[in-house]
């Protein structure tokens, strides 16, 4: 067997590298460092070491706003844990039930909103649920609720509740499909001597998928905190960059947005931008890595 | 080796032809995404009759994400050789960075009087940047059928406007107003610094608040908010969740009796309402009182520094100081009011109408549209957040005025 030498090596990995190094890993060391330099008006940069950070974080002007965004994507996150990975878990529970009919074409249907572009999608539910003429009033007066209809969309109280739960819709499809794949990889023996053993289909589930799947559990877990505290495009597209009504749908990527690039009149700051990213960065380094070390250490791997 | 220079040359041909494409070629960069048809099929023609050798592309950025996009392509130095100015700072800005040019003594600059040069020249007046373009005028527009039928008379004073207001509510067929919140800016730049003009009587109370001569918590300022809290029980159910495009539509099929707008609607309504258009300007607090409008000086045009075609910039700047290029515009983009000094005469009658309040009342521009933006917290964001709240009936007109003038001591020093 011929050896690979060390210029194999170099050449195979190359690619990988470059690409690797000039789209993601520069442009994040490079954020990282911007992140200690200020802009003047002329738009020169200079250093001023960690004095955007303790802006950010205790002069009120940005850390009101900072700490506002902060909670508001702790909601978005809860809601998406809450409500759309159980609906995933659910979905595929019933979907790798035996003899389901259908169960692909259920499958396509679930994941499709998944497919489509976050424009779409906020354009069609702000229609849907629009006071003037969406179709979400008419509906609930045949059943009886007309008077519970309200401008979800555009009072504070709800509109952040909103906006989360057109995005559980959409990506519920995510946790279904990645569940199911796991739940149809648990071996049938296991599941038939249980049946033998006379447990119940409940007791079964609880008992035995549940805890074979729990390393996918996890998985979509840490899916969901990466993608709710990066998320931005709902958001941006149904409410616009300045989150209202008062900045009840304002999340970390708004927030970003709007010092990064400005918005209207305000005149957006590169290095201010840039310590606002790492610190999201920060945030979800952070998330990540209990995870890691706490939780996934104590996860077995079930070989079967 | 052959294919080497082989596609050496080849790359060098695409290299040259993309130079050679650069010469003679202008691409404007511009948020009126709406104007598009009419630059290609309009002003662009009319320009190449006179300098058929300029290729111009128009190439516009939707309004909301055009500063953010533009400010990333200028740093990038792939931006358009003209650029289109926002007023007052955001351009300012531009100018401090060298981002654009300066057009001192540049041709087709002499035709315009110095009022409308103000939103595009440093605080000292010194250096132009900027060549304005045009102004949007704001004020009520109304259906005409709506007004007749129900036997109504555009209002002069805020007592009749309610009282219109009201009859209308009471008929039970229309909506009296259509407005919504929930893209919060129609709140400031077409209810709140247009409805609010003639209680602080224009550029007086606007003047005097950067002299710091007075306060948004002064009576005429804490008056406008007041008004505006008065609005929610004639706007359409759910307006919390109204967006501008849902105000356009209403007011267009017909179901609203009035839409606090701008000029630059105008052109929207006479191809998508059925019915005649009329426009009134913003009522006054008393019968009697001088009126104001917002006659907002909008649009300029600038120079990228970094442009490789200057030569050719200027000469299509030049060709938009000239009468060809104002009356194209100003008849064309019906709403848009060209600042330039040629006489022109309009021929939409509601434009018309609306040009012609210059005559009787007095202009001022959007109230914190100079130097008021400057600062942290930004005030045009502070004014959208809190007008919505206002109008949503989430915070008093006190609290609103407090706030504002709060956020604005922070940071504003008067006569600095």
């Amino acid at each position: 067997m011929k050896r690979f030498s060390f210029w194999h090596v170099v050449v195979f990995l190359a690619p990988a590298f470059l690409i690797y190094t000039v789209f993601s890993a520069y442009p994040l060391l490079d954020t990282l460092r911007q992140g200690f330099y200020t802009t003047s008006d002329t738009g020169h940069q200079s250093w001023i070491g960690i004095a955007n950070y303790t802006k950010l974080l205790t002069d009120p002007q940005w850390s009101d706003g900072f700490w506002n965004a902060m909670k508001n994507n702790v909601k978005f996150f809860l809601i998406h844990m809450c409500i759309q990975n159980p609906i995933g878990l659910l979905l595929a529970a019933l979907l790798s039930l035996k003899g389901v009919k259908g169960a692909k074409a259920y499958q396509t249907v679930l994941f499709l909103p998944t497919l489509l572009s976050v424009v779409i999608i906020g354009f069609i539910w702000q229609l849907i649920l629009s006071p003037l003429w969406g179709v979400s009033e008419s509906l609930m007066t045949h059943v009886g609720l007309g008077e519970h209809f309200a401008p979800w969309l555009g009072q504070e109280e709800t509109a952040l509740i909103t906006l989360a739960l057109i995005s559980v819709w959409q990506f519920v499809g995510i946790p279904m499909m990645l569940i199911y794949a796991s739940l149809i990889a648990i071996p049938e023996e296991i599941i038939e001597a249980a049946v033998v053993e006379g447990a119940s289909p409940w007791r079964i589930f609880w008992t035995i998928r549940l805890p074979l799947i729990l390393p996918t559990l996890g998985l979509v877990t840490i899916l969901t905190f990466v993608g709710n505290f990066n998320a931005f495009d709902l958001i941006y597209s149904v409410k616009g960059a300045i989150a209202g009504p008062n900045f009840s749908t304002d999340i970390l990527g708004t927030y970003f947005y709007r010092t990064f690039f400005g918005y209207q009149s305000q005149v957006g700051s590169p290095t201010m931008g840039a310590a606002v990213a790492t610190t999201m960065f920060l945030i979800i380094l952070a998330g990540v890595g209990v995870y890691t070390f706490l939780i996934q250490r104590k996860l077995q791997r079930h070989s079967f | 080796m052959q294919a080497k220079r082989f596609t050496r040359a080849a790359l060098i041909a695409a290299l040259m032809t993309a130079g050679l494409a650069q010469a003679g070629s202008l691409t404007i960069e511009s948020w009126r995404v709406d104007d598009k048809a009419l630059w290609e099929d309009v002003l662009i023609p009319a320009f190449n009759k006179k300098y058929p050798d300029i290729k111009v592309k128009f190439s516009p950025t939707a309004p909301t994400e055009y500063d953010s996009s533009l400010t990333a392509r200028l740093t990038g130095g792939t931006a358009g050789d003209l650029i289109t100015l926002r007023p007052f700072d955001k351009s300012l800005d531009l100018f401090k960075k060298g981002q654009i040019e300066a057009l001192n003594g540049k041709k087709g600059i002499e035709n315009f009087p110095a009022s409308a040069k103000v939103a595009w020249q440093t605080d000292d007046g010194k250096t132009v940047f900027g060549l304005p373009m045009a102004s949007v005028i704001h004020g009520i527009l109304y259906n005409k059928k709506v007004f007749q039928e129900l036997n109504l008379q555009p209002p002069k004073t805020t007592d009749e406007f309610f009282k219109v207001a009201e009859a209308i509510k009471k008929s039970g067929k229309y909506t009296p107003i259509a407005l919504g919140t929930a893209d919060q800016w129609e709140a400031n730049q077409i209810v709140f610094t247009s409805f609010g003009a003639p209680y602080w009587k224009g550029e007086e109370g606007r003047k005097a608040l950067i002299a710091g001569k007075e306060k948004f918590t002064d009576a005429p300022f804490v008056a406008a908010f007041d008004f505006e809290s008065k609005l929610a029980p004639y706007l359409a159910k759910g307006y919390q969740a109204q967006t501008y495009g849902d105000t356009q539509t209403l007011f267009a099929s017909g179901k609203a009796a009035m839409v606090p707008a701008g000029s630059w609607d105008i052109s929207y309504y006479n191809t998508n309402a059925k019915f005649e258009l009329g426009a009134f300007p913003p009522p006054v607090p008393k019968a009697g009182d001088k009126c104001y409008i917002s006659d907002h000086t909008d649009i300029g045009m600038g120079v990228n520094s970094k442009s490789k075609n200057k030569d050719d910039a200027y000469k299509f700047v030049e060709w938009m100081g000239s009468q060809e290029f104002a009356d194209l515009y100003t008849n064309k983009v019906t709403g848009f009011f060209s600042l330039s000094s040629h006489l022109i005469a309009v021929k939409d009658p509601v434009a018309k109408q609306m040009l012609d309040w210059r005559k009787s009342c007095s202009s001022t521009i959007r109230l914190n549209a100079q130097i008021m933006n400057r600062g942290e917290p930004n005030m045009e964001n502070e004014l959208w957040n809190v007008n919505s709240q206002v109008l949503n009936g989430k915070m008093t007109a006190k609290d609103a005025a407090a706030r504002i003038q709060t956020g604005f001591e922070k940071w504003y020093k008067p006569g600095k």
